[in-house]
């Protein structure tokens, strides 16, 4: 769950874990306005306003979240209240691929929380989150409802079913960069690691 | 297609649907729900509609898409029809095979029927697999039959003719009444009789609103999300009687986000309903008046509670608040508000169709009706079942489930989500119910049933819950707040062997003040998980405190893996995988494992062909 102070709640500009900080163009304001001017000014609309944003963006710029605030007349705590709230917002922007790993109870018991761990070794990360390539944000969620083909991981759209951790490298392949892919198999070459180039090329 | 403007306009319409299609017709129908899709139903579709092309039968032989038929443990899977032949773990390249059959006389494809394990012999129709045989499938019936994206099949199958029924003949008490008579109890998990809550809602001024709650949160349940992909007309129709008989003009199916075809089957019928007049401002001609719209959920478990629901739908975060005033008195927007399941709402067109005595007619003395359960985890057939009230756990697990994969020992299963309680082998008798689960000390809950066998550690089990929870309690009320947080901390530290016996009488007072003073059912329930595995399995706690030992070897900390030298072919593959680089040997030397380096992943023990990787605990396990 992300806290104000990651998000840099009362800072004039969105401050971003792993430096860099983001600000929106004239025309990214434009277009977000015309994601606004869809929905009429009433307090039910917050969250179907707050997910698509979240929808376009993969997170919640804090130019638009004061925005959201003015059009609805809502204050802006409540706005943030909300998207803090909920698991699908972001106050951070995510990674070019979202990896969710399924936690519910039947991928747990089929294995899910080792496929978890060599999904975070294999992408370098400690805990869920974005990598610093911004290529992957892991994401564990509770349930995706396909519990006869568990453990499964949906990365994007596609559901992965049935993992175990010798398929996490392939799963994820799919997903890199092709110079990064490259990489990795000169890498796996030199450290004579076969599995990994078997799966890559 | 005009708006239909009447009852009989209706049946003359689904009269002639009937005429025009040629029952003899052959029809490939391939599920597509999530769990198919994942197994690939797509590319068999687009293989079969390539197939048909190819020999320009297109115009000759139907293919169509349909819901989840629940078996998912073999998807994808499909039926020829009218023959009904069904056949599983279909790929792309057996369309040619499949569409030659069809034509040539419709000879099945011997080696896609489903063959039973026991007998070894290729069964033919659906209705003829063990794992179907026992159910009675009142809601989920249609799913393998219909495309639930045309509105047509669900009338051709006698859909909405419920709805043409009360319109034209029923009033609005008559009928709140034969609901009441059918004994239909909700079926999201409190099981609070439907009837009473319509007569509560209806008692209170208008407006009032309709809910669908299809925030199916609890980890292994995915029955709504099959019945509102599979056929979704048959929850809108519910709806549209509900609110004939409440008198609301405004309804919300409010749906869990992770679950995105879900959204768009209702979307697609509301739609669809909307153009044939079976919904919007002069339904069927009658006057009636009802708009659903449909509602993304934003990912928060706590919104499957009735009162932190409306509170999402109206734009707050989802924090529950007191009951009464009860929503049928004072909920959306604070007018009276009946919110039900997805599968409460489903059951409603068959009441009306098939008459409340008929329904009350199914199941046990007090829980009437059939019931829905995701059977999922250490069981042969995974997939969804419904059956009728009071089957028992011995016909679920083994006559429908196949038993335990691997020989294993069944130990427990865990029903009703993170709020139920995991039931022991050694009741395996117990006849499903509202009542015997609660006595047992478990609940209904929305469906959800979790086998576990003996590699499943409890302790563990109850560890995972306590995560859940305190990960999806909202923090607005102390006791489930705090009392999930300590309980977590007291079972992660069981789990890594640095427990000790204080910590269960400790566990169980939480669990006791958390049932009494928590807010919503969210916290009072919390503890069940870890108060039933306490009740039953008490001796694995003892082992993981006593002897720092984790009887399932599940628990990292007390586990540690060696490999048999006399297994061991020096195959390399454990190298390979191995996290921490604590496996050593030459290729074609017998392998030993570094347990200072270990990670006790378990990536060598996946990949042993010749089972050399053993896992040990309660021995050496300090060393590390």
């Amino acid at each position: 769950m992300l806290t104000f102070t990651e998000a840099g709640f009362a800072g004039p500009a969105l401050a971003v874990r792993g430096g860099g900080t983001f600000a929106m163009t004239e025309t990214e304001l434009q277009q977000a306005d015309s994601i606004l001017g869809q929905f009429e000014d009433q307090r039910a609309n917050l969250i179907p306003i707050l997910q698509d944003i979240q929808g376009k963006y993969f997170y919640l710029p804090q130019e638009l979240l004061s925005r959201v605030a003015r059009k609805l007349r809502v204050p802006l705590t409540d706005v943030y209240q909300v998207a803090t709230f909920y698991r699908c917002f972001s106050l951070v922007p995510r990674g070019r691929h979202q990896v969710q790993v399924c936690l519910g109870t039947a991928c747990h018991v089929r294995g899910a929380p080792r496929v978890l761990d060599r999904i975070l070794t294999d992408l370098k990360l400690g805990a869920p989150g974005t990598t610093r390539d911004r290529q992957f944000t892991v994401l564990t969620v509770r349930c995706v409802g396909c519990c006869g083909l568990a453990p499964v991981v949906r990365v994007d759209d596609k559901t992965h079913p049935h993992l175990t951790q010798a398929k996490v490298r392939g799963v994820l392949n799919k997903y890199r960069l092709r110079p990064q892919v490259q990489e990795e198999v000169a890498s796996a070459e030199e450290t004579g690691d076969r599995d990994a180039t078997a799966h890559v090329s | 297609m005009p708006r239909l403007m009447s009852v009989e306009e209706l049946e003359s319409f689904r009269a002639e649907l009937r005429a025009a299609r040629d029952p003899k017709r052959p029809c490939l129908t391939v599920c597509a729900g999530s769990g198919c899709t994942a197994a690939g139903a797509h590319d068999v579709l687009a293989g079969l509609r390539k197939m048909l092309e190819k020999h320009g039968l297109q115009d000759a032989i139907d293919l169509k898409s349909t819901g989840c038929h629940g078996f998912c443990e073999r998807g994808p899977l499909m039926i020829v029809w009218p023959e009904g032949t069904f056949y599983n773990q279909v790929v792309a390249s057996d369309a040619s095979a499949i569409v030659a059959s069809v034509s040539n006389g419709h000879v099945p494809v011997e080696k896609l029927l489903y063959r039973d394990p026991v007998s070894g012999k290729r069964v033919i129709h659906e209705e003829e697999v063990p794992f179907y045989a026992r159910q009675q499938r009142v809601l989920f019936g249609n799913n393998g039959k219909i495309d639930p994206k045309d509105i047509k099949d669900y009338l051709h199958v006698g859909g909405y003719a419920a709805l043409a029924r009360v319109l034209s003949s029923m009033s609005p008490e008559q009928i709140v009444d034969a609901v009441t008579r059918s004994g239909l109890r909700g079926r999201g998990g409190a099981g609070f009789p439907t009837g009473v809550k319509w007569k509560v809602c209806r008692e209170n001024p208008a407006p009032r609103y309709l809910i669908c709650n299809g925030d199916e949160g609890d980890p292994g349940a995915f029955m709504d999300r099959s019945l509102l992909e599979g056929n979704p007309h048959s929850v809108v129709e519910g709806m549209i009687i509900g609110a004939f008989a409440l008198g609301a003009q405004e309804a919300y199916v409010y749906v869990r986000a992770e679950y995105p075809l879900a959204c768009e089957h209702v979307r697609a019928a509301i739609d669809q309903a909307e153009e044939y007049g079976l919904l919007g401002d002069d339904i069927l001609g009658t006057g009636l008046k009802l708009r659903i719209h449909v509602v993304k959920g934003a990912g928060a478990f706590v919104c499957g509670e009735e009162t932190a629901l409306i509170a999402s739908l109206e734009g707050r975060v989802g924090e529950p608040h007191p009951r009464p005033p009860y929503p049928a008195q004072k909920g959306l927007w604070g007018r009276p508000t009946v919110i039900n399941n997805v599968k409460t709402w489903a059951s409603v067109p068959v009441i009306i169709n098939r008459g409340p005595e008929w329904y009350a007619g199914i199941g046990t003395e007090k829980s009437k009706g059939t019931m829905v359960f995701s059977l999922v985890g250490k069981i042969n057939n995974t997939g969804l079942v419904e059956v009728p009230m009071g089957i028992t756990l011995r016909e679920m697990i083994y006559d429908i489930g196949g038993g335990i994969p691997g020989g294993k020992a069944l130990k427990a299963i865990q029903i009703g989500g993170p709020s139920g309680g995991c039931i022991p082998a050694k009741l395996i008798d117990l006849p499903i119910d509202y009542e015997r689960l609660t006595e047992a000390g478990s609940m209904m809950g929305s469906g959800g049933m979790v086998v576990m066998d003996e590699t499943t550690c409890m302790v563990d089990i109850a560890r995972y819950f306590m995560e859940f929870l305190e990960d999806e309690s909202c923090g607005q009320c102390f006791p489930c707040r705090k009392g999930t947080q300590r309980m977590r901390q007291i079972l992660a530290r069981i789990c890594a062997g640095n427990g000790t016996e204080d910590d269960l009488p400790l566990l169980e007072d939480l669990g006791w003040l958390m049932k009494q003073a928590s807010l919503c059912a969210l916290g009072q329930t919390a503890a069940n998980p870890v108060l039933t595995t306490l009740r039953y399995f008490r001796d694995e706690y003892l082992a993981h405190i006593r002897e720092r030992r984790c009887p399932a070897k599940v628990c990292r900390e007390l586990i540690f893996y060696e490999i048999e030298p006399t297994l061991c072919d020096g195959c390399h593959a454990c190298v390979h995988v191995c996290a921490g680089q604590g496996i050593l040997g030459e290729k074609g030397q017998v392998h030993t494992i570094d347990r200072a380096k270990c990670t006790r992943c378990g990536a060598c023990l996946e990949v042993c062909q010749p089972k050399a990787v053993r896992v040990g605990t309660g021995e050496l396990v300090c060393q590390n």
